[in-house]
């Protein structure tokens, strides 16, 4: 998966607008790496999921690129990613200050984290506007309540003077969005965006980012442990376990065609709305943490299918078709496992 | 009636907890409603789902019954007896029929107080056994809950979510209650612990002979588990049913769009389908008529004045919504699931069962 020369596939794929190559971390002192190995891309207009439960690294991932992860006490052990041809990983704090809010943005799960409470959201939008735009005030004050009604925020013009804790949950996620889309943004990442809302309102947010999305051609990276979430709205899809990708492909293969253990075990433990049909599959145990890591494959003290050899060996990422990979040494599993066997 | 109040545990009648907050306005005190006018019966042994979004009054709903608060109006009656009506001495006894489980196992864990000592009190405080037998019975529950023994000795800051949440039913289930309510209790876990623990629920629930009163904002995730399920909005209840023909068919435009707003986890099943807009109005003053009727897609103008009454439609059903009928008939065709590939239908099966015989070989525990 992995080119050191500057050999992109021609032609046949777009050009990935942020290409993350083998890119791993960890945080000083720990035994082994929180990411390991990571490689993925997105080009404008593709929405990625990167999908897996909590403790996976999905957010040290994120924060990673877009120069948010406190170094130290976490480092850099090696990979690259690039973005509008430069190295995201490379680039000195200040570089990477100018980018962020401008060329590429990101959206937190608690917007009360990252809202700033003693301003009101038409200051914070116009603030990031001045930031990165020379322009008036006026004018940035303009470009806010624009971007508060491109989020559909009920009568824009008045909650432009609301502060964050005036507005309920779905309205500041909303304008979370409008800061991050403020700048018009080439990449936005969606850390974990619905998670902490009603269904109904994470229906109105993911709709909301689909047509945005289509209007202004960013590319999306979103963040999610919900499969359905991922359902809803993916293009592409990367299965995250322990700091690992276990399983990538087009959604549709994810979904119809899912090869990882661990996938299968998350799509499993979707409750559905369907018949009453005896208990929910699980995935026992937990995501292991930075020192406790397994050798091997990290999903193997959960996996029903592990074996001696699945303990010592880390299985690669292999294509099973064409842009859909999974790192499972018995993929496919009904070759080796036979038929409910 | 008679044959059906025999098995009824806990009932509410026409409660109501008014919340009094903020400035006088035009000489009166404005108040939240945050429960207004709720009457229900829980059935001895089953599982009653409370679903609704965030804000609906469900949490008050629950403290209600159990009377961690008192109601504004009405009563709870418990094995024949008001209990919004008890002297606290005697609520207090009764506290160990009576248990709940809290939505953020972090907050209602206190920091300071070892995991044995957190299981421990509700049988000291019901001056259960002497201090051998209960530290042993402390180590049974632990491992009944899927952790190990061992774990007494250590704080809630050691462990994951989904662990608290199994220390916090244990916590419930210690003092040997009848009706345990869930506030929430797998809301703020990932999708694969909310599996796990909405299981274990269901085993303890046989095994302790429990009553149960689940409160979601979810409709999936109550779905497998819940025998009847009541539907509230902006303090009422809006509809209530048994949980298959509650699913089969709902009546009321609010649990249809409930319904429709869960994430199928199918690409084909990429909705463009109607979805509720807004948020919950505000319960300090509640939309006049219907109270759904600011986001209700079915308002036309008798909505938006008269309120409909809380009816039965069927037995066991209950509506309050004047069009009910025209929802019944329009159906909820757009909520068929896609089926699976064949392919992925094969896998699944075959996680499934290697999981089961794997989970049936080895004991249950850890995680
Ligand atoms: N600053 C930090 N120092 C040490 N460990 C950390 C730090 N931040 C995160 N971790 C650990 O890294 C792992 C991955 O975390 P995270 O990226 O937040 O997971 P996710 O977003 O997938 O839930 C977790 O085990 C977490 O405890
Ligand atoms: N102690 C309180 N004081 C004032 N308002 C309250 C209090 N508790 C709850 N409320 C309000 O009552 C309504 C219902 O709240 P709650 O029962 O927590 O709903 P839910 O659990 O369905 O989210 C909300 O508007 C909430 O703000
Ligand atoms: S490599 Fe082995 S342990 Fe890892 S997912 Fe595949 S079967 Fe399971
Ligand atoms: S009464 Fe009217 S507004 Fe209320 S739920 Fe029924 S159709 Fe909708
Ligand atoms: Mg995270
Ligand atoms: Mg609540």
């Amino acid at each position: 998966m992995q080119s050191d020369t500057a050999t992109l596939p021609a032609a046949a794929s777009r050009t990935p607008l942020l290409a993350v190559e083998d890119l791993a971390l960890r945080f000083g002192g720990s035994a082994s790496n929180v990411v390991d190995g990571v490689s993925f891309d997105v080009a404008a207009g593709e929405t990625l999921c990167i999908v897996g439960e909590s403790g996976c690294g999905k957010s040290v991932t994120s924060l990673a690129l877009m120069g948010l992860l406190p170094m130290p006490p976490a480092e850099i052990v090696r990979g690259r990613a690039l973005f509008e041809g430069r190295d995201l990983l490379a680039l000195s704090r200040r570089e990477i200050g100018k980018l962020r809010g401008d060329r590429m943005a990101m959206i937190f799960q608690e917007p009360m984290t990252s809202l700033n409470p003693v301003y009101t959201v038409g200051d914070q939008i116009a603030e990031i506007v001045r930031r990165h735009r020379p322009v008036g005030r006026t004018e940035a004050r303009a470009r806010a309540l624009e971007m508060l009604e491109r989020v559909k925020v009920p009568a824009a013009k008045r909650r432009l003077d609301d502060y964050p804790h005036q507005m309920s949950g779905g309205m500041r996620q909303r304008v979370m969005i409008a800061m991050a889309l403020a700048n018009d943004p080439r990449l936005l990442i969606a850390d974990e965006p619905t998670t902490a809302l009603d269904v109904t309102i994470q229906a109105q947010i993911l709709d909301l980012m689909r047509e945005l999305q289509q209007e202004t051609g960013t590319a999306l990276i979103l963040i999610t442990h919900d499969l359905g979430v991922v359902a809803e709205i993916a293009d592409k899809v990367a299965v995250m376990y322990a700091g690992r990708i276990v399983e990538t492909g087009p959604v549709g293969a994810i979904f119809d065609d899912p090869q990882h253990p661990y996938t299968l075990g998350l799509i499993s433990s979707v409750p559905s709305l369907g018949e009453r049909g005896g208990r929910l599959a699980t995935i026992p145990g937990m995501v292991p943490t930075v020192d406790r890591m397994p050798a091997g494959c990290r999903f193997a003290p959960r996996c029903p299918f592990a074996d001696a050899a699945c303990r010592t060996e880390v299985p690669p990422l292999a294509e099973v078709a064409a842009g859909h990979a999974a790192a499972c040494r018995y993929a496919p599993l009904e070759r080796h496992f036979g038929d409910a066997a | 009636m008679s044959s059906d109040t025999r098995d009824v545990i806990l009932e509410a009648r026409n409660l109501a907890k008014r919340f009094p907050v903020g400035m006088k306005l035009f000489g009166e005190r404005q108040s939240v409603r945050a429960v207004d006018g709720v009457s229900l019966k829980v059935h001895r042994g089953e599982t009653l789902a409370v679903v609704g979004e965030s804000g609906c009054g469900k949490s008050t709903l629950a403290r209600l019954l159990l009377r961690l608060i008192d109601p504004s109006e009405g009563e709870v009656f418990y094995g024949g007896r008001n209990i919004a009506a008890l002297p606290r001495a005697e609520m207090r006894r009764l506290r160990k029929d009576l248990q709940f489980v809290f939505q953020d196992p972090f907050s209602s864990l206190n920091p300071r107080m070892s995991v044995g000592a957190i299981i421990e009190e509700p049988m000291r405080v019901h001056g259960l056994g002497n201090a051998a037998w209960r530290r042993e019975e402390v180590a049974r529950l632990l491992t009944r809950v899927g952790l190990r023994a061992e774990f007494a000795d250590r704080y809630p800051h050691e462990f994951s979510g989904g662990q608290r949440q199994r220390i916090g039913i244990a916590r419930a289930l210690a003092s040997g209650p009848k009706v345990l309510i869930g506030d929430e209790p797998v809301s703020a876990l990932d999708v694969s612990i909310q599996a796990q623990v909405i299981n274990l629920l269901e085993d303890l629930k046989q095994e302790y002979d429990l009553t149960l009163v689940l409160i979601a904002h979810d409709l999936a995730v109550i779905r497998h588990m819940s025998d009847r399920v009541a539907v509230m909005y902006l303090g009422e209840i809006v509809e209530e049913g048994a949980t298959a023909a509650l699913y089969a068919a709902p009546l009321h435009p609010y649990t249809r769009a409930l319904m429709q707003a869960i994430p199928i986890p199918s690409p084909r099943a990429r909705k463009a389908a109607v979805k509720l807009t807004g948020d919950v109005p505000s319960p300090l003053a509640p939309p006049s008529g219907c109270r759904f009727h600011t986001r209700c897609p079915l308002a036309d103008l008798r909505c938006a004045v008269d309120r409909p009454a809380l009816q039965d439609v069927e037995p066991g059903r209950r509506v309050a919504c004047h069009h009910w009928q025209r929802v019944a008939k329009e159906g909820t065709a757009a909520l068929a699931e896609p089926e699976a590939s064949q392919a992925a239908r094969r896998r699944l099966s075959l996680y499934r069962d290697r999981s089961e015989r794997q989970q049936n070989s080895v004991p249950q525990s850890e995680s």
